[in-house]
């Protein structure tokens, strides 16, 4: 079967993406490795993506900071599809007072533009790993919750869930086995976008010096560590950029096509 | 106007509870609910967000006066600072406090430069307000002819070309298009200035890194809007008429897709506050959003809860206001939602 090139062109980029997160530790890499010799070598021949301004080879960097991007995405919508689907379909099913409060607390969570709140708690909950996954799931999830509560809304009333209904099933059994089902499409794509957008946020929370900390690398940090030597070594902004962009384009475009294939309004 | 108003004044329609009223008076009734509406789910979320802004202190981890005197400074530094703070009260007496402060337009004093943080705040206030503006000129300038180009020639290499500008807008981080503006117009062609906010020059940089994400996301509204509207009745009936293509364009289709985008391009006005911080960092713009990553990594806390909230209830009154605008333009929306 022929996917053709606007379908095959980015999974390509994302199964190369998964294999340098999945097999990335068990290359003979060196992101941390000095070559004093080598500082701000442009790339050649010998070096196929250039040193950076301490002599680490930044093709070994690239890799390396792909696991991160890869692992601190998947988790965090992982996370966030969980928690949000699950309050947010919750919250339309049982309606009232419930349904109100979180309708409120998601609006809130709304208020703040786009990755200000995440900026905000990573840099008061203080820089690393972990603490970037819980700034960006405390802000991931609202987009799930009121996707989720908006499907609930349009299908609780539907035959078979009212037939359940009436044949005694319980809250739980009729959202995950009657009502997920059917909003498991737009889910799905939804995800796909949050992944690309959390492959940004990370990466723009590295570059505020917010995220994953030095000498640890990531794409956003290797960035900003570039626009120092933008004169004289524009590789070293260029080969993290692109990276970085190759990735989000290719699963924004998956996104795209996914919601093709499923029929989904955007 | 006169005669459909004086229509509406004498009919007498007859309410669910019995009551009959002028059909003006109910209209006017249904507006005011709108508005009522609108503004008290406004009031609310401007409550809860002042409140999460201010549970933020609370999550530092560890001592928040600790982290932000060091951890080598006096016991009777920080017990004066957490007076100061009010962190030695009850946390319900913090929040009232600190509702009252923000009744007051008092965010308290910041730690870094001992002046009080309105004024901090005023002097980077016009920057920010600046670079969104000029942001927004950006996007629409970029969007608008794009989308309907999109739209008008849909399936064609135009109608691709445009849409795979607006994915490449839309992936590419603002932190990475600022240096790459940067690298080709300032270091290669020496055009505009690498940073600062120095006369217009140094504002095109900036603005169009934070206006070609925007862009990105409004070419796709304009466009989906523009066929939409195009696949109308009027819009064959124009045609059938024999008008030229550009009027059908403009006077026609443009007109009745201009409002639904003008609500999205409220709600996109969060996606370039949020994306103002960045690049703010990148061309060293001195506004709010390069005030709240200063202030965090001087831990001056009181400063951050201070620009995060000025940030993000401008965000809520903007479209507060988008949507009051919009109900007005739109008679359909206040009255049904009115009801």
């Amino acid at each position: 079967m022929s996917l053709g090139i606007r379908t095959g062109m980015p999974l390509v980029i994302v199964c190369m993406w998964l294999l340098m997160a999945v097999l990335g530790p068990f290359l003979p890499l060196t992101p941390d490795y000095i070559e004093l010799s080598r500082i701000l070598d442009t790339p050649s021949l010998t070096s196929w993506l250039g040193y950076d301004d301490l002599g680490r080879p930044l093709l070994d960097r690239v890799i390396a900071g792909a696991r991160f991007s890869f692992y601190v995405s998947i988790l965090v919508v992982s996370v966030s599809v969980i928690v949000g689907t699950l309050i947010g379909a919750l919250s339309a099913y049982i309606g009232g007072r419930l349904d109100h409060v979180i309708v409120r607390i998601i609006d809130i969570f709304l208020a703040f533009p786009g990755i200000l709140l995440a900026i905000a708690l990573a840099g008061l909950l203080g820089p690393g790993l972990s603490n970037v996954v819980i700034a960006l799931s405390i802000v991931g999830w609202v987009g799930f919750a009121r996707l989720a509560r908006a499907q609930v809304l349009t299908l609780k009333y539907r035959e078979h869930v009212q037939a359940a209904i009436v044949l005694g099933a319980g809250t739980s059994r009729i959202i995950l086995r009657h009502l997920l089902p059917l909003i498991a499409a737009p889910l799905i794509i939804e995800a796909t976008f949050a992944i690309a957008g959390i492959v940004i946020a990370e990466a723009g929370l590295s570059f505020l010096g917010l995220g994953i900390q030095p000498p640890t690398p990531s794409w956003g940090s290797m960035i900003r560590d570039g626009t120092r030597y933008m004169l004289v070594s524009p590789h070293m902004v260029l080969v993290p950029g692109v990276a970085l962009m190759l990735v989000v384009l290719a699963v924004n475009m998956l996104g795209d096509r996914l919601r093709d294939w499923l029929d989904v309004k955007g | 106007m006169s005669a459909p108003q004086s229509i509406f004044a004498k009919t007498k329609i007859k309410l669910s509870h019995g009551n009959t009223q002028s059909y003006s008076h109910y209209v006017q009734g249904l507006i005011l609910n709108f508005i009522l509406s609108r503004l008290s789910s406004a009031v609310i979320v401007i409550l809860g967000v002042s409140a999460l802004v201010f549970m933020l202190i609370h999550i530092v981890p560890g001592d928040p006066v600790e982290v932000m005197l060091g951890e080598s400074s006096q016991p009777a530094d920080r017990d004066a600072l957490r007076q100061t703070l009010g962190l030695d009260q009850p946390l319900m007496t913090q929040l009232i406090h600190y509702y009252n402060g923000l009744l007051h337009l008092d965010f308290g004093q910041s730690l870094h430069s001992r002046r009080p943080i309105t004024e901090v705040l005023l002097d980077r206030i016009p920057a920010t307000i600046e670079l969104a503006l000029s942001g927004l000129l950006v996007a629409v300038v970029i969007a608008f002819p794009l989308g309907i180009m999109a739209a008008t020639r849909k399936h064609t290499a135009w109608d691709s070309g445009a849409m795979m500008f607006s994915m490449l807008g839309i992936s590419i981080p603002n932190f990475w298009m600022g240096p790459l503006l940067i690298l080709i117009f300032s270091l290669w062609l020496g055009w505009f200035p690498v940073s600062g906010n120095d006369g217009i020059g140094s504002l095109v940089l900036p603005a169009l890194t934070l206006g070609t994400a925007m862009a990105a996301i409004l070419s796709r509204m304009v466009r989906a809007t523009m066929l939409e509207v195009l696949g109308e009745d009027y819009i064959r009936t124009a045609r059938a008429k024999g008008m030229s293509e550009q009027v059908v364009i403009v006077r026609h289709a443009l007109r009745n897709a201009l409002l639904p985008v003008i609500t999205l391009l409220g709600l996109q006005l969060g996606t370039l506050l949020g994306g103002a911080v960045i690049t703010e960092m990148v061309f060293s713009w001195p506004g709010l959003g390069q005030l709240t990553i200063d202030s965090i990594n001087r831990r001056d806390y009181p400063v951050v809860q201070a620009c995060v909230l000025l940030i993000s209830l401008s965000y809520v009154v903007i479209n507060t206001l988008t949507d009051l605008v919009y109900a007005w333009l739109d008679p359909r929306i206040r009255l049904s939602e009115g009801r």
